[in-house]
């Protein structure tokens, strides 16, 4: 009698403790996907007038700034993964591999503190080092090296650097994890098999590494695409970035059938990227993503 | 040629490693002829993995000099040395199959691929794993992935092979099997094998020679007879084998022999070596192996049953029963359990526990330091 009571109570027992999850992913996503969807496929014909058909991706494919504004989004997020990428893995392999115990801490919460301030923030923290009348631009007056202010705003290797700053983070924190579970014996005996530093870090290490890898890269290059305040506010108008032009359709038009469906060509572009990379790097989203 | 042959494989002199205060190698010295089994024996943390290290190439000593086939090899990086070794967990490349594993190092010092694939296909032939080149790694048992971790070493045709604890992972009956294994393999592949450990069976059945460390320093070197009946040292006749021990002051000494006055209440008489620098009144301690003991049961008559110059009257407190290599444990009068070894016939005579014994030595089969 007692064993299907205690079953049940934990059979409700899980359900509640997956409910929180259950109704976010539901509600949050789910849900808003579905009307996003819907929405995206409906178009005015006249006024409260709606018809169903794909007008608004036909629309997207026919304006090549449209595609040409997501192309660019994409390349300059594939980069910002890669310069990401470059200054990440000597930052992490540090912190994982060469930095002492109590350093390693130490070193680790340093590169968490940016996550403490907003986005927003850090931007303008940007902004303030960076525009004309900026810190850097004064010192530089003030030193004599330049006799005119320079704007160092609203160019894409502002936007590219902004970028990688933000994202970079999100590089480090898998390949920590997953070289920190590298054992050291492993390195050594690389060296010791007749590897130079070159063939180690080539064979041995980046392999190994390479679902901690791949996991920062597919973080790092959703958040890039899909980031909106930094290339706004460090691009300008004209930095042409995807989610501006979704942004536009939305609240400056208020085309929001069209918004609609511009996010679910974001969405579908992204994927296919990220399924791309997979790809190519042999790895799976589950020995990768999930894994960190 | 008759050079080469004199030359050993490796030699080690008075070489030194401190991390900060603590002198975890302390002027070792070591000579290894060519094709030997040598054992590095010794507790936890006297320094054993540290001298492998240092032969290897990751710490540099801060003393002495190392030799490989008669040059320096001090200036050499560790990828440079031809001193393969096996490490505690193996270290395989779990990236890497069982054929890229092996590969890795002949691909590092630049074979063809035809070469290769030969000389990977010979050496798991070799081993006695032929088939498993396609494996990957986590497909293999744990005496599997020693093998092959030996095989990847091999592979390279090393000048010595360094092996730190390489059965420490495994569970008992795999490490007994091992044992023969890998001495086997050391005589196929006829390479010097520097093996470390900790168990001293593993030491004494497996190497030609065996090197006892504490705490930095090398105690003895010799064969595993050698160190097993004449240890030159406390700590070795304590460490290799086991050993009943027994201290107290010196009262009697003779060109031949010192009898010490042993707390235990009886009095302990060996044969006197150069070992033993103690005089009357000196503190001593006495060492007899559990084989040594004769265990006679005891007269009954309590007024016969004292302590005589080795020889100690006690009761069986219990047997440890183990085929051939059967023990009694006696406590004597003081309560302190002394081992011995006795041969356990299955009949009505054998002795049981409680059984008053009386257990004596012959003074040539005890060491005294
Ligand atoms: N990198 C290091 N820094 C500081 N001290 C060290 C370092 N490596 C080893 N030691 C110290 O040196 C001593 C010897 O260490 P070692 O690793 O050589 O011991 P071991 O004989 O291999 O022990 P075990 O059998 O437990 O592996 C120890 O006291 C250890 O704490
Ligand atoms: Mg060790």
């Amino acid at each position: 009698m007692s064993r299907p009571v205690a079953k049940d109570a934990r059979n409700l027992a899980l359900i509640l403790l997956f409910m929180p999850f259950a109704l976010w992913i539901l509600l949050l996503i789910v849900l808003p996907h579905i009307g996003m969807f819907v929405l995206s496929l409906k178009e005015k014909v006249a006024p409260r007038v709606y018809e169903y058909g794909f007008d608004n991706y036909i629309n997207f494919a026919q304006e090549p700034i449209y595609w040409n504004t997501l192309l660019r989004t994409g390349t300059v997020s594939l980069l910002v993964t890669f310069l990401a990428l470059l200054i990440g893995f000597p930052v992490a392999y540090y912190i994982a591999k060469i930095a002492g115990k109590r350093t390693k801490g130490a070193l680790f919460l340093l590169c968490l503190i940016p996550l403490w301030v907003s986005d927003l923030i850090r931007a303008f923290g940007w902004i303030l080092l960076l525009r004309e009348t900026g810190v850097i631009s004064s010192a530089l007056q003030a030193s004599g090296i330049i006799n005119t202010p320079i704007e160092m705003l609203y160019n894409d290797a502002t936007v590219v650097m902004g970028l990688v700053y933000t994202v970079v983070l999100f590089m480090i924190v898998p390949l920590v994890s997953t070289l920190d579970g590298m054992n050291d014996e492993m390195i050594e005996a690389g060296y010791n098999l007749g590897g130079n530093g070159f063939t180690v870090l080539r064979r041995i290490i980046i392999p190994y590494a390479m679902p901690g890898i791949v996991a920062g890269c597919i973080v790092v290059f959703m958040l890039s695409a899909g980031s909106y305040l930094t290339p706004i506010l460090l691009g300008g108008k004209n930095s042409s970035w995807f989610t501006e032009q979704i942004y536009d359709q939305f609240i400056s038009r208020y085309n929001w059938e069209s918004g609609a469906a511009f996010g679910f060509v974001l969405l579908l572009f992204t994927s296919i990227v990220v399924w791309l990379g997979l790809k190519l790097s042999g790895q799976t989203l589950s020995s990768t993503v999930a894994k960190s | 040629m008759n050079t080469s042959n004199t030359v050993s494989d490796l030699a080690c002199s008075q070489i030194s490693k401190c991390f900060g205060s603590v002198q975890a190698v302390d002027s070792v010295s070591f000579d290894i002829p060519p094709g030997s089994f040598f054992s590095i024996l010794g507790p936890s943390g006297c320094g054993k993995t540290t001298l492998m290290r240092m032969i290897a190439g990751f710490e540099s000593p801060d003393n002495g000099d190392i030799h490989i086939k008669g040059s320096s090899v001090l200036r050499i990086p560790p990828n440079r040395r031809n001193v393969k070794m096996v490490f505690q967990h193996l270290a395989l490349f779990p990236m890497m199959n069982v054929y890229d594993n092996i590969a890795y190092g002949l691909r590092c010092n630049g074979s063809s691929r035809s070469d290769i694939n030969k000389k990977v296909h010979e050496v798991l032939e070799r081993i006695a794993l032929p088939d498993v080149a396609n494996r990957e790694i986590h497909q293999l048992s744990g005496g599997q992935k020693q093998r092959i971790a030996i095989a990847r070493c091999m592979v390279l045709d090393p000048d010595v092979l360094l092996l730190d604890e390489p059965l420490g992972a495994l569970d008992l009956k795999l490490r007994e099997a091992m044992k023969i294994e890998l001495k086997l393999l050391q005589h196929q592949f006829n390479t010097t094998f520097v093996y470390i450990t900790h168990d001293q069976s593993e030491a004494l059945v497996m190497s030609d020679h065996v090197a006892v460390m504490n705490e930095g320093r090398f105690e003895q070197i010799g064969t595993p007879q050698n160190l097993y009946h004449h240890p030159k040292s406390a700590f070795v006749a304590g460490f290799v084998g086991d050993s009943n021990q027994w201290s107290g002051k010196v009262i009697e000494r003779t060109s031949e022999s010192i009898t010490v006055a042993c707390g235990a209440g009886f009095d302990a008489q060996s044969f006197a070596t150069d070992m033993t620098s103690a005089g009357i009144g000196d503190h001593a301690s006495v060492y007899v192996r559990p084989e040594h003991i004769q265990v006679e049961l005891a007269n009954t008559d309590p007024t016969v049953r004292v302590n005589t110059v080795n020889s100690i009257v006690g009761h069986i407190d219990s047997l440890l029963f183990n085929g051939a290599n059967s023990r009694v444990l006696v406590r004597d009068q003081l309560g302190e359990l002394i081992e011995a070894d006795i041969t356990l016939t299955g009949s009505h005579d054998d002795p049981k526990p409680g059984d008053a014994v009386t257990l004596s030595w012959a003074p040539a089969r005890s060491l005294c330091f």
